[in-house]
């Protein structure tokens, strides 16, 4: 009866994978191109020269480039490291517990998350410089463990949200400590969300520009701030070379910590 | 029922002790700051004024504020016309190609989003891919001026934004239940009406968090608009860049932010009042979605 509304069956089918197809057209042919003019004789990256290995040696002498990957790498480890140990505890906190300000609280994180990225930036760098905090690798820390807290804490906390609390004063009501009930129950119950937590953090701290540039400092330059500078003047071959490894790095990361879920 | 123990404190405390050092004490902190005045060797003079906000009517910020508003809606409805049929796409997929495409959606994360925009002024340079597939193709005989133009700063903005738009869509989509769309069908609605008066209504929830989730961030991206706009096409992010790195404005800088946060809080307000007028006319509740 409704059919006569409708397109015909083979150009609905044709508009949808036209879709389909021109949004990972978009998503993936900047990324396509990155990676080419790694591999690319010419240094602009306007034409194809040829194939070349010789922006790698470039690159790896290329101290300062270097540098800034490395940095860009520890910040984002140790701060998704910091924000999934706490995330994991104010989620407990907000589905185990009443206390007051809890209301409070979860309407900070719900700010936090709302708040566009320059605004936390120029947050951060008030209070950083307030406290006489210089910035460098702790501002940095504390920056991008506070900008991927939020999505931690709610990561977890809709895991746990499905799990029924009885199990856990049945485990207090057996003798189990309130630590032993959250270790041997809570914790394992929540292993996919803490990963899946970790890799966001870890996704959202090395895609970071804004909050960034406002608090790392001369002395602790990371990627972003390095290429940002480079933009200005021209980026060589290889930027893209290290973008190429760095993205290679983080999807073996990926599939690494989904073999691992599984074979558990 | 279950005893005092001190884990529940170290659940409780650290966590909160952390927002509130650092979510809650920055913000309040921006907020005076957007009242003091400017002080050349101090940064910061703490005469309070209201002299930040009334400049912001100066109708050079004004403008700014106004192209980078329109940039951004332009942005947000973009994302949303091609986001949502690619959400309700991703949504009916079978569970393993799904978590494939939502993966492909992550990937080009991975590579900072200044790399990344610098990969698109590659492209969209004159001597580009796309202006060299039009040359070749014969659809244009001269290159096109793609970059430095609004059209370049929606295409970046859209770039780096669209998966922001696509997971909370898709996140409502995917509890979309099929039957009711399939009730509306049998008693008669055309797909148009399907869409408008059921599939619409409900996943509003994730239209609006999508729209707000592209939408404010596309004011502060200003190494978008640095890299692919040029000097005319300014965002929000670049006057507030500007105040705080160049010029040593900050108070002034924190007055825009503070108006960046208001327009965030007045648009929830108003989705808020709209979503219980509905709710009150007797429409469907976000609670049972």
């Amino acid at each position: 009866m409704t059919r006569r509304f409708s397109l015909p069956f083979n150009m609905t089918r044709f508009a949808k994978w036209l879709l389909v197809g021109s949004v990972f057209l978009y998503l993936y042919v900047p990324i396509a191109v990155l990676v080419a003019n790694g591999f690319n004789e010419h240094k602009y990256g306007t034409e194809w020269r040829g194939f070349t290995l010789k922006w790698f040696e470039k690159l790896w002498h290329n101290t300062n480039l270097m540098d800034a990957a490395g940095h860009s790498l520890v910040v984002a480890v140790s701060s998704a490291t910091l924000a999934t140990l706490l995330g994991a505890l104010g989620a407990i906190a907000m589905y185990r517990y009443d206390f007051r300000g809890k209301k409070f609280m979860g309407g900070l994180v719900f700010v936090e998350m709302m708040s566009p990225d320059i605004v936390l930036a120029i947050a951060f760098l008030l209070i950083f410089m307030a406290l006489g905090i210089s910035l460098g690798f702790w501002s940095l820390l504390l920056a991008h463990t506070t900008f991927c807290l939020p999505f931690t804490i709610i990561t977890v906390f809709s895991r746990l949200n499905n799990f029924d609390n009885s199990v856990l004063d049945a485990a207090r009501d057996l003798g189990a400590s309130e630590w032993t009930a959250v270790r041997k129950i809570l914790l394992p119950m929540s292993a996919p969300a803490l990963i899946a937590g970790w890799l966001l953090s870890f996704t959202l701290s090395l895609d970071d520009v804004i909050i960034s540039s406002f608090v790392s400092g001369p002395g602790y330059e990371i990627l972003p701030i390095r290429v940002f500078s480079l933009v200005k003047i021209g980026v060589s071959p290889e930027v893209n070379v290290l973008a190429t490894l760095m993205l290679v790095l983080s999807l073996t990361l990926v599939l690494l910590s989904q073999w691992i879920l599984k074979r558990k | 029922m279950t005893r005092p123990d001190p884990f529940r404190w170290i659940s409780i405390l650290p966590v909160n002790l952390w927002l509130w050092l650092w979510v809650l004490l920055p913000t309040l902190l921006v907020v005076i700051v957007s009242f003091a005045s400017r002080d050349p060797a101090e940064l910061i003079a703490w005469d309070f004024t209201f002299d930040n906000y009334t400049r912001l009517a100066d109708p050079l910020y004004l403008q700014v504020f106004w192209h980078s508003l329109w940039l951004a809606g332009i942005t947000a409805l973009l994302c949303l016309l091609l986001g949502f049929p690619f959400a309700w796409w991703l949504a009916r997929l079978r569970p393993g190609p799904r978590a494939l495409a939502l993966f492909l959606i992550i990937i080009p994360f991975w590579t900072n989003s200044l790399i990344r925009t610098y990969a698109i002024k590659l492209i969209l340079g004159k001597q580009g891919l796309i202006n060299t597939v039009l040359l070749q193709m014969g659809i244009v005989e001269t290159p096109l001026d793609l970059l430095y133009t609004p059209f370049a700063v929606v295409f970046g903005l859209v770039y780096i934004l669209f998966p922001f738009m696509v997971l909370p869509l898709y996140s409502n989509l995917e509890k979309l239940d099929h039957s009711l769309i399939e009730a509306a069908r049998d008693l008669g609605a055309g797909r148009w009406q399907v869409l408008r008066q059921i599939v619409i209504p409900l996943t509003m929830p994730g239209i609006v968090a999508g729209t707000l989730i592209v939408f404010l961030p596309a004011m502060g991206m200003f190494y978008i608009s640095d890299l692919l706009g040029g000097a005319k096409n300014l965002l929000v992010g670049n006057v507030v860049r500007n105040q705080f790195l160049s010029s040593m404005d900050w108070p002034f800088g924190s007055a825009i932010s503070i108006t960046l946060i208001v327009l965030m809080g007045l648009l929830m307000l108003a989705y808020f009042q709209a979503s219980k007028r509905i709710n009150r006319a007797g429409g469907i509740h976000d609670s049972t979605l």
